[in-house]
């Protein structure tokens, strides 16, 4: 069995912000937003980025889906580098990747009825008009659980849960190969969440699409993702499959990242991992393992090597010294 | 009441023209300025049927109080300033709505390209702020000096010290619309520029874009008559107010009744075009709408 083909492969991606200051706005420096991301995504696979607030995830899906230039890097979608396209060929191949956004408020416009957003893409595209375009809209609605009715109503008399459906018909429209989800359901109520994951799980299936899925939520991670990237400043420090990062965390952030989310079993005990300290500036990231300041397995070598992201057991990938190619996953001592 | 909550959810929905209207037909401030416009541009329109020839020169009838006759007097060439006002409104809604016309298209597309476009925007605004430094009338002067004068080249004149004005209020709608996740949105729809520009910017300036555009209408209108006063307006053969004040000027003293005519009518068309600015200004802004 050969596996799927490869829909997208960033590699070394690099979104650099400068920092403006001054009467005349010099550049004083910058943020490291995403520094050096590297992953790639099969047809009908969910890559997962994961990693607390500002560690440049959301960046990540902006830059893939160049809404924002990319400082370095190529991202290729389809075996085609799309960051050195100009703005007419980026649009041909807009139609294989769309995004879906956090906010299901601000993402549609208010002016504008459901019918007419969804129908947006397609329109673009020329792919359908007149009663055409009506009945694959009506088409559209009814895939994502919505009425066909409803597409002369404006995004505000839909409940949040149902916009996000809307936003999720208007992704589908063109028939893409990749969705960006950008933390699609942490606006939601968590029983809408549900609702909304699995309509994304049997698209999935249905059309074997390929996501790109972020988010802050490993309970939500571990439900739809099939491989998962655990982000910290800017870069990915361990990739693996789902089963693998949940079961058998290898880089000490993960550990700690895990132990942080509730269990859903009251009176369940468990190690609590407090990591010491905040998360350091992205403007000015530590030197060598950039979680060395907060690492309580960090030796001295830590301050001065930059760890690179490698496979130490099949498929199962880490940036961290303490767990070099081969490692047993055991747990490591603690040096603070 | 089942009518009015209606009216309501489309209201919060988009504003359009059958919104505006609705709410106009509430707003007693938006009442009272339209009556008042609509009784002058009924003046205007009529004009002729009601009014004797502007250009007339009567020598008997020179500096005649005002009277069952003359109306409104004469002045010192024996017209009758009666019908020099009656034609006048004609001259001051003409250069009201050309210029609000002029200066907002123009001011439209420059602030839409500013704001859309972060290169436009470091050339053209800079050029913008040096326009707005200059005082409007002072400007006005100058490009009337340097051509000859008529209307036309007075409409232009107060047009470009107000497209700057107009340019920046759709700048700044534009800005805080373009940061939106629904622009973004159409990017990754692959939604073109102009279409975007079109589809998802405009119709959010059109609410500013009209209370802005009544402002400019009344400030033109004053302009001209300020330039007109000055001299350095409209031809003095054509009776504006401005040039029959202008004349009454020297004749103040004697014959008051020259400058105070048309300065009220000045004055009430300002006012009512202001009344209607201020009342659709309340009447567009969220804010204040959702409490009406």
């Amino acid at each position: 069995m050969s596996a799927p083909e490869m829909v997208l492969k960033v590699q070394d991606l690099k979104k650099h912000f400068p920092v403006h200051k001054g009467l005349l706005s010099r550049v004083v420096g910058h943020v490291f937003a995403v520094d050096g991301v590297s992953f790639e995504i099969r047809r009908g696979e969910t890559l997962c980025l994961v990693g607390e607030s500002g560690c440049g995830k959301s960046t990540v899906a902006k830059t893939v889906m160049r809404l924002q230039e990319p400082t370095a890097g190529t991202v290729e979608l389809n075996g085609a580098d799309i960051t050195k396209l100009d703005q007419e060929e980026l649009r041909a191949h807009r139609r294989q990747m769309q995004i879906v956004f956090q906010d299901p408020y601000s993402s549609l416009n208010p002016r504008m009825s459901a019918g007419a957003i969804v129908s947006e893409p397609l329109t673009n595209y020329g792919i359908a008009a007149g009663p055409e375009l009506t009945q694959r809209i009506a088409q559209l609605f009814e895939r994502v659980g919505l009425r066909a009715d409803a597409m002369v109503k404006y995004p505000h008399e839909f409940s949040g849960g149902q916009r996000q459906r809307l936003g999720i018909a208007r992704a589908l429209a063109v028939n893409p190969r990749l969705i960006v989800a950008d933390e699609p359901v942490s606006a939601l109520d968590v029983s809408v969440q549900a609702q909304v994951l699995n309509l994304l799980i049997d698209l999935q299936e249905e059309f074997q699409l390929a996501y790109l899925f972020v988010s802050h939520d490993l309970a939500v991670v571990e439900h739809i993702g099939h491989r998962i990237a655990v982000m910290y400043l800017g870069r990915i420090v361990e990739l693996a499959d789902n089963a693998d990062l949940f079961g058998t965390p290898l880089h000490p952030y993960t550990e700690a990242l895990l132990a942080a989310a509730p269990l859903p079993e009251p009176g369940l005990k468990r190690e609590r991992i407090i990591l010491q300290g905040d998360v350091p500036s992205p403007m000015n990231p530590p030197s060598g393992c950039r979680f060395h300041t907060r690492c309580p397995y960090a030796l001295p070598e830590c301050k001065v090597t930059d760890p690179p992201l490698l496979e130490v057991a099949p498929g199962h990938h880490v940036a961290c010294l303490r767990r070099p190619v081969g490692t047993d996953g055991a747990p490591l001592t603690r040096t603070a | 009441m089942v009518s009015t909550t209606a009216s309501v959810t489309v209201a919060a929905r988009r504003t359009s023209w059958a919104d505006i209207l609705f709410w106009s037909r509430r707003n007693k401030t938006i009442i009272g300025g339209m009556v008042i416009l609509l009784a002058l541009v009924t003046v205007a329109l009529i004009a002729p049927w009601i009014a004797d020839d502007p250009l007339g020169f009567e020598p008997t009838n020179r500096l005649k109080r005002p009277s069952e006759v003359f109306l409104f007097g004469t002045d010192q060439f024996g017209r009758d300033v009666y019908s020099r006002v009656i034609y006048g409104t004609r001259i001051s809604l003409i250069v009201g709505l050309s210029v609000a016309l002029v200066a907002t298209a123009i001011g439209l597309a420059l602030g839409v390209l500013c704001g859309y476009y972060k290169r436009v925007d470091a050339v053209a605004m800079r050029f913008m702020d040096g326009l707005m430094a200059i005082p409007a009338i002072l400007l006005a002067i100058a490009l009337i000096t340097l051509m000859k004068a008529s209307l036309f080249i007075v409409i232009i004149a107060i047009s470009i010290p107000e497209i700057p004005r107009v340019a920046r209020l759709v700048r700044s709608v534009v800005l805080t619309v373009r940061g939106q996740p629904y622009i973004e949105a159409a990017i990754a729809s692959g939604t073109r520029n102009l279409t975007i520009m079109w589809r998802h910017i405009l119709p959010n300036t059109v609410a500013p874009l009209i209370v802005q555009a009544t402002y400019v209408c009344a400030s033109a209108i004053l302009t001209e008559a300020g330039l007109s006063f000055l001299g350095a307006g409209t031809p003095p053969e054509i009776p504006s107010w401005g040039n029959v004040m202008s004349l009454g000027r020297t004749f103040f003293q004697i014959a008051p009744w020259i400058i105070f005519f048309p300065g009220i009518f000045l004055a009430v068309t300002v006012l009512a075009i202001n009344l209607v600015g201020d009342g659709l200004r309340d009447t567009l802004d969220p804010r204040i709408a959702r409490r009406m």
